[in-house]
């Protein structure tokens, strides 16, 4: 069913809920960091302890492409948080990139190249100046699956929510593309 | 001889689930042969068809990325620890495209480092 090029990358098992809940002020500050690096692609990370499925520490991780159309982590970063996480028990629960002139769905790129079937993948598009799209996917195996994305925080006003704009459809979203 | 490997969660289902695994080896090239005797598949998700490291996997020898150490020709010692990751990579550009920049990138770094 899917022949999207992982390199290799398989196996592994997605979690078994299927919504991203997260913090609004970590939104928020996703949201800052993706917009600070805009037209730049900005990517980064969100830890949560091991096993809790709940994203509590914003990471933004430098995107060592400076691109617009292309994020990676920094090696030596990667390395350094890594080693962190493992020490503080914890987890990339989000990882999160923006693209800048397209709609927040993953790319042929990011299903190729994704490689922690765990995570949600969270996609910001800031191609809008004054709204962001923001979408969350689980990706393993070269399958891609959309989820909702909760906002936890009973104080917030929902007034507040209406800059964003959060999409989601129900299917597994399947590719067939021609290897490399 | 003894070099501890940590194991990235994607490619634990070939070392039953161990995080870390124990192999040796003088070069990361040995080194990988010798896991790949035990964790059978292991190698293969490393290394491509022409003998070189993935370039969107990351190794790391102790603190450093084996990019800049002579990649599969990496000198090991014992007591020396190895990391794997997979690159966290993306982004909105075409996949050739993008591969073909990131290469270039690495190439530039690797250069640079020099």
């Amino acid at each position: 069913m899917v022949t999207v090029a992982t390199f290799g990358w398989a196996g592994g098992g997605a979690r078994l809920d299927d919504v991203l809940s997260i913090d609004r002020s970590i939104i928020d500050a996703i949201v800052a960091h993706v917009r600070r690096d805009h037209p730049d692609e900005a990517c980064g990370v969100v830890a949560g302890p091991v096993g809790s499925d709940t994203p509590t520490r914003h990471i933004p991780m430098e995107n060592a492409a400076r691109s617009m159309t292309f994020y990676e982590f920094d090696s030596m970063e990667h390395l350094r948080v890594w080693r962190e996480l493992d020490d503080r028990d914890e987890e990339p629960i989000v990882i999160y990139h923006s693209h800048t002139a397209t709609e927040a769905y993953p790319s042929r790129t990011d299903i190729s190249f994704a490689g922690e079937p765990g995570a949600h993948y969270l996609l910001v598009s800031t191609r809008e100046p004054d709204a962001e799209e923001i979408r969350s996917y689980r990706i393993v195996d070269g399958a891609v699956t959309e989820e909702p994305v909760r906002i936890v925080d009973a104080a917030v006003d929902p007034n507040a929510v209406q800059s964003y704009m959060f999409g989601q459809s129900p299917a597994t979203v399947d590719y067939e593309c021609s290897d490399r | 001889m003894a070099i501890e490997v940590r194991i990235p969660t994607i490619l634990r289902s070939y070392t039953g689930g161990a995080k870390v695994v124990e192999g040796a080896g003088d070069t990361l090239a040995d080194l990988l042969a010798d896991l790949d005797s035990r964790h059978a598949g292991l190698r293969g998700r490393l290394v491509t068809d022409a003998g070189v490291l993935h370039r969107f996997v990351n190794v790391y020898v102790n603190d450093e990325d084996v990019r800049f150490l002579g990649a599969l020709d990496a000198k090991l010692n014992d007591g020396d620890s190895i990391t794997i990751l997979p690159a966290v990579a993306g982004g909105a550009f075409g996949f050739a495209a993008a591969a073909a920049i990131a290469s270039h990138t690495v190439a530039t770094r690797a250069a640079a480092a020099r």
